[in-house]
């Protein structure tokens, strides 16, 4: 069994080390994820000793010698009392530490909000995040500024959502009629993924978050981006599909800032282009799957919410170029 | 021994044993036909046609099981789309918790318990029989509804809003609610049955201090039957209510609480696990005896502990929803509440090791999965110690570090001792003997088979991989892990074909048993295998916590009960001294049609609220007739 | 022996009540995707001249009418109907700028090609055309959802109350409030 164990251990730190971005527990780039990592190993070995300690006594009473045993028998008749009473001093005393370890880790990841704050809405199945100082509207894509204390207050829109980006910090649930809040502080550039971690009905698998972890100074130029209204295209095929975006069913649903486009329904695609994925992570932010996306999107991610949209191919490839014009 | 005097009703003690047989068969056989396969209120029966028909749906389960471990054998699977697979996903929980895990554990002790404490029958005859059609129904509502592609898709946990009026579309969250509402009362039912048996039909002699550990279990069982179980009802009904009647219990916007549903959820669904699990301590306890070939260690302990265990579980519930961001001063309570269940489990393992240690093992196939319990409960159990702690639970909530961790409890500390109950106790149901090589091969194949397929699934969870997710993209790091647990189910699901294989063989063609095969100290194998519809000859007086171990030759008996109408001994709660003879119902088929009426009752009104309103008529004449007074004292009890 | 027989009789017991469900089943059944030519005939509903009444396409028909009986493409356009904004105009249907859905009048026909015209047309005074704005299947969802909220009979397919404050009686009561004979006076 522990060899086992230990075997799956090494699979799992090997994995870990293979690929990034990765949503792993195991590999903690921020404090608060650092500190639940260590209370982590700190229970493993603790459970693992008590674990093989059962074992052994298990195995010894299996296969020791039994010409002993009358005797035993015969004193059994006052040691139970003594004996259970050890074992319950014994497994209390553990508990006890364990319990004492695990409120000072959650005093540990108490810490203050600071400066910026992010309002993530949950919906069925994708992410909106809102910077309201920074007047930032983006989806499933967020960007932090490396070393700053992050606020994250949680709500949802429709059925409950959990936000978890196990690297960073332990999951949180973004529940209807009530306000969550995360503080969150990484210390590492990188790129992280989060995943919806409470089921939330079909696309449940497919409702991945992208965490771009980044200096302040490349922070602040990505919010300023942001909030900007998006530059009217240039190529004519990006005009063309700029002038369909309004006048197709695209526009009933998303919001382009800048253009008479401004639905609430789906996610904001001012700057879709500049996200690393779209579709809540599922495919990336490239011309051919902005064109595979419009026009099959239930093969893709069957029960989303977005309808296939009957368009001639011409239409189509205007679209997607239009798409990858929003920068 | 004798019960109150009284020369004018014939009692069988001058009779001679033949006559005295012949007229006990002819008070208490079953009656036959389709209409008496129905009536039949002997609780060994509807114990046996209980435990059947849980198997049934352990398998059924188990298919639904396997086509998850297809699906997600390789990265975005495509052998289920994600509607079906919430289907099959939720009916996997929810029918492995309320149609299988429960309802067995109260159909061993519905079998076992009345054998155990000597007594002629459980009490509420009747009422056990209703439970068992009311459960059968329910199981059919669940498994047809899946079958139509109208079974529930929210989780066995239907968390609103999810399963609430505007999200969860259709009939499905409905019928999930309205599944619990069976299970339940059957499970209701039988819990009532059990205490009353336990209290009032104990053997003379058989002090609370001579109870069996089994029989202490289902009576502590039974105890949080009756007081979680109605937390459930509460949460399925305001659902119900919600979704058809248009009530606001679990809508925010009128001053409804979505959390209220997952408070009221958990505080059944937590003690629900100890449901299963003490009556597998029970088992164990049971078994190792018989096996070390010593009464088992720390017989006051053990109690002690079921009793602890039993009111602690009410104390935890908080710790499912660590996540929803409770108040802090909350969270610590949850997690040192949820610790402290630890030590009388602890205490637990210690006594059956200490058992093992002191005794003489004998290497029977139930010992084997006493063995195969002990070792991956542990593991759950330290697990467990692990998710109630905040901090932790805040990584591997709603992963599959929580779905290995809740399959080795409830598998590992339930189904083991299950499996091997089911070889110890089989000659008694049947007569006859299972195999004990083929029951060291199921041992081992479950044991090793369970260990590989779900021991990964730890570290999937630490990987990031959450529960109850259709798919997922290659991109991520878990494809290995996954094809290697669905290879490893393939071991797992080969031990419990093997199993199912073992027990229909051993029914049909199995070595006659005899009375008490594996030389055991407790009542039930004081009678013949299977046992007469009556139970017991004489019933039996007790004068020590082995009765069979302690007087192997000369069992005293009581007599005195009549042999021209059933009867049984009622004793005193606690020194379990004879105070009365009280006749017990006899068979009757207005409990199936109270139940048919309820059924009726109860899936008409997911169509529409009226349902409730003529759906009562039906089950207000059934009722009529199951208590309308007959004159004979059987139909009076 | 006789819970063999048992078990005969119990088989035939569930395999009709398989049957009689069997006939409910549609209803719960979930198309996420239909191919698109099957959305282009669903666009083909021969409306009377003035657009009030007619068939359904054929296709409706073929499908088996979802969009009247199936319990996930109506809760879809109650879905499409908060997202669409119809309660701009018509409130929570009770009526506003537009006029009430629930109220049992229905000026342009109460059957389904007649909604479906009167949400890809639009109608005089006011109701805008949404043929631009939505695919065929998606306003056949809206048309099935908006027949719901002044039914003149219930159907166990139409979806409940709204996690949202209840300002008017659920959807699905029916009848309507009262089956008018004259349009109500505004």
């Amino acid at each position: 069994m522990s060899a086992r164990r230990l075997v799956s251990l090494v699979l799992a730190a090997a994995s870990c080390a293979a690929c990034s971005p990765i949503q792993s527990a195991l590999d903690p780039q921020s404090p608060q994820a650092e500190s639940l990592h260590e209370l982590f190993w700190l229970f493993v070995v603790v459970c693992s000793v008590v674990w093989l300690a059962v074992m052994a006594s298990l195995t010894l009473a299996l296969l020791r010698n039994r010409s002993t045993a009358s005797e035993a028998t015969a004193a059994g008749s006052r040691t139970p009392a003594l004996a259970v009473g050890a074992a319950v001093v014994a497994t209390v005393l553990i508990v006890a530490g364990l319990t004492i370890a695990s409120f000072l880790a959650t005093r540990s990841l108490a810490t203050d909000g600071g400066g910026l704050v992010i309002k993530l809405r949950g919906y069925q199945w994708w992410w909106e995040a809102t910077y309201p100082a920074e007047g930032v509207v983006t989806a499933n894509e967020i960007h932090l500024p490396v070393g700053r204390p992050v606020r994250m207050e949680l709500s949802a829109a429709d059925v409950i959502h959990s936000f978890w980006v196990p690297q960073l910090q332990g999951k949180l649930d973004l529940i209807p009629g009530r306000d969550n809040a995360v503080t969150i502080t990484v210390t590492k550039e990188g790129v992280y993924r989060g995943q919806c971690a409470e089921f939330c009905g079909l696309q449940h698998a497919h409702m991945g978050l992208i965490v771009v972890a980044e200096p302040p100074a490349a922070f602040d130029a990505w919010a300023r981006a942001q909030a900007a209204v998006a530059a009217a295209p240039t190529e004519p095929e990006a005009q063309a599909g700029a002038a369909l975006f309004q006048a197709k069913a695209c526009s009933s649903c998303h919001a382009i800032r800048g253009t008479a486009a401004s639905a609430k329904v789906g996610p904001d695609l001012t700057h879709v282009a500049s996200r690393r994925s779209i579709a809540a992570d599922v495919l990336p932010a490239t011309r051919g799957a902005f064109a595979a996306w419009i026009v099959d999107p239930q093969t893709i991610k069957p029960g989303a919410n977005m309808p296939a949209i009957a368009l001639e191919p011409a239409e189509l490839r205007a679209l997607s170029a239009y798409m990858t014009a929003l920068k | 021994m004798n019960g109150t005097e009284g020369v004018r009703h014939p009692r069988g003690r001058d009779l001679p044993p033949e006559e005295r047989e012949r007229r006990l068969r002819r008070i208490w056989d079953p009656p036959r036909g389709i209409l008496g396969a129905l009536s039949v209120v002997d609780h060994k029966i509807i114990g046996r046609r209980y435990i059947a028909t849980a198997f049934v749906f352990l398998a059924l389960g188990g298919v639904l099981a396997a086509l998850i471990r297809i699906q997600l054998a390789t990265p975005e699977g495509r052998l289920l789309g994600p509607d079906v697979y919430n289907q099959v996903f939720t009916v996997h929980g929810a029918n492995m918790m309320f149609l299988f895990a429960v309802p067995v554990m109260e159909a061993m002790g519905v079998y076992l318990v009345p054998l155990m404490i000597g007594t002629r029958n459980i009490a509420f005859p009747r009422l056990n029989a209703f439970s068992y059609w009311i459960y059968v129904a329910g199981g059919a509502l669940l498994w047809i509804a899946f079958l139509l592609d109208f079974g529930p898709d929210v989780g066995w946990f239907g968390y609103v809003p999810l399963s609430g009026p505007q999200y969860g579309y259709g009939k499905r969250a409905d019928i999930w609610a309205q599944m619990i509402t069976f299970t339940e009362l059957a499970a209701l039912a039988v819990a009532v049955e059990i205490v009353v048996t336990v209290f009032k039909q104990r053997a003379p002699g058989m002090t609370l201090d001579r109870i069996p550990l089994f029989v202490w279990a289902m009576l502590v069982t039974s105890f949080l039957v009756i007081v979680a179980m109605p937390a459930i009802m509460i949460a399925s009904s305001a659902l119900i209510l919600d979704r058809l009647v248009g009530t606001h219990f679990f809508n925010p916007a009128e001053g409804g609480d979505v959390l209220l549903f997952q408070h009221l959820f958990w505080f059944f669904g937590h003690p629900e696990v100890y449901i299963i699990f003490l009556p597998a301590v029970g088992m164990v306890s049971t078994m190792l005896s018989t096996f070390a070939r010593r009464p088992v260690f720390g017989y006051l302990p053990l109690v002690m502990s079921l009793i602890t265990i039993g009111v602690l579980s009410f104390g935890l519930w908080a710790h499912h929803m660590f996540t929803t961001g409770l108040p802090r001063v909350g969270e610590s309570f949850f997690t040192a509440s949820s610790m402290a269940i630890a030590v009388p489990a602890g205490v637990q393992i210690f006594c059956f090791i200490a058992t093992l240690w002191l005794g003489r093992p004998v290497w029977r196939p139930p010992l084997l999965f006493v063995a195969a319990f002990v070792v991956t409960f542990t593991i759950g159990g330290l697990t467990g110690v692990m998710v109630a702690s905040v901090p932790l639970d805040s990584q591997v909530h709603d992963t599959y570090f929580v779905v290995a961790h809740f399959h080795y409890v409830l598998v590992g500390g339930a189904v083991f001792p299950l499996m091997g109950a089911i070889y110890y106790w089989f000659p008694k149901m049947t007569g006859r003997m299972m195999s004990d090589r083929l029951g060291a091969w199921v041992a081992a194949l479950v044991f090793v088979g369970f260990n590989l397929t779900f021991f990964p699934m730890h570290v999937l969870g630490l990987q990031g991989m959450p529960r109850r997710i259709y798919a997922y993209q290659p991109e991520l790091p878990w494809g290995g892990l996954n094809l290697f647990v669905s290879l490893a189910s393939i071991i797992l699901f080969a031990g419990f074909l093997l199993f199912f294989v073992d027990v229909v063989r051993s029914a049909v063609r199995g070595a006659p048993a005899g009375d008490n095969p594996w030389n055991a100290p407790t009542l039930e194998w004081a009678t013949t295998s299977p046992p007469p519809s009556y139970n017991f000859d004489g019933i039996p007086v007790v004068t020590s916590a082995n009765p069979l171990w302690d007087d192997p030759e000369t069992l005293p008996v009581a007599t005195g009960l009549r042999v021209d109408r059933r009867e049984l001994l009622v004793t005193s709660v606690q020194r379990a001294e004879p105070e009365a003879r009280e006749s017990s119902a006899g068979a009757s088929i207005w409990p199936f049609l109270a139940a048919v009426a309820t059924t009726v009752m109860l899936i008409g009104s997911i169509f529409s609220p009226w349902a409730v309103v003529w759906g009562s008529l039906p089950i207000a004449v059934a009722l009529v007739g199951w208590f309308w007074p007959k004159g004979a004292p059987e139909d009076e009890a | 022996m006789e819970e063999q027989r048992l078990d005969r009789s119990g088989r035939v017991l569930a395999a009709a009540l398989a049957g009689l469900a069997l006939s409910a089943c549609e209803r719960e059944e979930r198309v996420m995707r239909r191919d698109p030519p099957v959305v282009a005939a669903l666009d083909e509903a021969a409306l009377l001249p003035g657009g009030v009444g007619g068939a359904e396409p054929l296709a409706h028909v073929a499908l088996g009418k979802p969009y009247e009986t199936n319990a996930y493409e109506i809760a879809q356009g109650k879905r499409l109907y908060a997202a669409m904004n119809c309660a701009g105009c018509h409130g929570d249907g009770s009526g506003g700028v537009g006029p009430s859905l629930i109220d049992g009048w229905w000026a342009y026909g109460a059957d389904l090609p007649s909604l479906y015209a009167t949400i890809r047309d639009g109608r005089p005074r006011g109701m805008p055309p949404y043929r631009q704005k939505l695919p065929p299947d998606s306003i056949w969802q809206l048309a099935g959802y908006v027949q719901t909220l002044a039914s003149y009979s219930a159907k166990t397919a139409a979806p409940g109350r709204d996690d949202a404050p209840q300002t008017r009686p659920a959807e699905n009561r029916a009848p309507a409030t009262q089956a008018p004979l004259e349009p109500p006076a505004r």
